[in-house]
């Protein structure tokens, strides 16, 4: 995305478009990457519930996997993952390993 | 037709409210502007404003709900003096970071410690530099018709910043003196109505205020914001021209008294400006040629406009009531400095330190730097840079 220049921002940096953290892809920040293992998930979804982003993603009211543009890997959607019979859906691994 | 009336500058400025009208006002008392919103609140209780008034528990607050109002699309307005403007700091730059347009009338006090409820310019020039808009005024009549005009300049769609109207603790607060009233509707006519930009109360066109701006971004809008402050000289000046037509009564950056003809001068800010013009006035009389710069707009201080009227003196002695610890020099001192730094001739400068705390400035102030102002003239050599004045070794 081109940078704008001084005279093209908007005055007290009042954001007037909707929705446009959409642009701001945050998943740069990620030190570590949640990974999931369908066979654990009951998709009770209290991951995509307690998720502080937009980043679990759910088709037809199932988990799919994760939008790894956005998501900052906090860790919160494994830390809530209640998993089945005590074996995590979601686990957190380290980036880059 | 115009009222002329009898009042203190407290009760001038509340009166400038009234007739604005505006919409939000978040304020907590302290002393000496405490009676400007007590009677404020009076003209809300009694009808005569339609103002939402909130009453917070401290001044943090009462900033902080003058920017929440003027986020969401409100005229908005305060005042506050001395500490309860020191709490504000970090509102101060919320709000002109945000460009929100609220106006706030500062009554100038000492700051502490020590304790002091009296007169001087500490608190404003504390926050001087915070992006706002600063103008300042010499007696009642001014503290009117600065805060009218602080909005139309404030709100005007160049700028969208906030101004502050100051005006001296007690010495002008406190003293009644002759002014005019403007007729209501006049006013209220010139002020116009408010226009918004990406009000927060606006459900059609969805906005977010106060966004983490990164350093891939955050220079652009300081850029920006700098940009905005050297327009303000321009706006000032059309808005004074329209007050005119109105008033009768013609202001610009700031204000010289026979300076044209000068050879030394006084460069003095709010009511120590008045006492200073007497005196010069008796100065001419014995025949020598003194004069006067009062500065105005203080932010953006019109470094140009200021040095080009100051150039052609030989000696100027710049008077702060307040001082700058460990900047060497008081804060009006350094403006004028700078303003005259690009002059291949430069008049000789040198500053004292006044009235801190209340401190009276008694004419025979102004005669003593006067005459020394005079010798410097004469014969080019200053035998002190910097000093206080009227303080007792």
């Amino acid at each position: 995305m081109k940078l704008k220049g001084w005279k093209e921002v908007t005055p007290g940096a009042v954001c007037t478009e909707a929705g446009s953290a959409l642009k701001f892809k945050t998943g740069s920040w990620r030190a570590s990457r949640p990974k999931f293992i369908e066979e654990n998930c009951i998709q009770c979804l209290f991951c995509w519930i307690y998720c502080p982003d937009m980043a679990v993603k759910v088709k037809d009211g199932k988990v799919t996997g994760f939008d790894y543009d956005y998501c900052k890997g906090c860790g919160i959607c494994a830390l809530e993952c209640p998993g089945k019979k005590g074996n995590k859906a979601i686990v957190m691994e380290e980036e880059g390993k | 037709m115009a009222r002329v009336v009898a009042v203190t500058g407290n009760e001038a400025v509340a009166e400038a409210l009234r007739q604005v009208n505006p919409d939000v006002s978040s304020a907590y008392p302290i002393t000496p502007a405490t009676d400007i919103m007590q009677r404020f609140t009076s003209f809300v209780s009694n009808g005569k404003v339609k103002t939402e008034m909130i009453l917070v528990e401290s001044e943090h607050s009462a900033m902080s709900g003058c920017i929440g109002a003027s986020a969401a699309g409100g005229r908005v307005m305060t005042a506050t003096s001395s500490q309860g403007l020191a709490l504000m700091w970090e509102e101060l730059f919320i709000a002109s970071g945000t460009r929100l347009p609220i106006v706030m009338a500062l009554v100038n006090r000492a700051l502490s410690a020590p304790l002091n409820i009296h007169g001087d310019h500490s608190d404003g020039m504390g926050a001087r530099d915070c992006g706002w808009i600063q103008l300042w005024s010499e007696n009642a009549q001014e503290s009117y018709d600065n805060t009218i005009q602080a909005f139309r300049i404030a709100e005007h769609m160049d700028l969208r910043l906030p101004a502050m109207v100051c005006l001296d603790g007690f010495i002008i607060s406190h003293s009644i003196e002759r002014i005019e009233y403007m007729e209501d509707d006049k006013v209220k006519n010139f002020v116009g109505e408010f226009k918004n930009l990406n009000p927060l109360l606006d459900l059609e066109h969805p906005v977010s205020y106060g966004p983490l701006i990164l350093p891939d971004y955050y220079m652009e809008y300081r850029r920006a914001h700098a940009e905005v402050m050297s327009k303000v000289v321009g706006v000032v000046l059309d808005v004074a021209k329209d007050f005119e037509k109105i008033s009768g009564r013609k202001y610009g950056l700031f204000e010289t008294y026979r300076l044209d003809d000068a050879e030394v001068a006084l460069v003095i800010l709010n009511s120590a400006a008045g006492t200073s013009k007497d005196v010069i006035d008796a100065f001419r009389e014995k025949g020598i040629k003194a004069g006067l710069l009062k500065p105005r707009l203080y932010r953006p201080f019109p470094y140009e406009e200021i040095g080009n009227a100051l150039k052609h003196l030989k000696a100027i002695c710049v008077l702060d009531r307040a001082d700058a610890f460990g900047g060497s020099y008081g804060p009006l001192f350094m403006d004028i400095a700078s303003s005259l730094y690009t002059c291949k001739e430069k008049p000789v400068l040198i500053n004292k330190i006044y009235g801190l705390g209340g401190r009276d400035y008694m004419p025979e102030h102004a005669e003593l730097v006067l005459n020394e102002l005079a010798e410097v003239a004469k014969t080019g050599k200053v035998k002190t840079f910097k000093e206080y004045i009227g303080v007792r070794e």
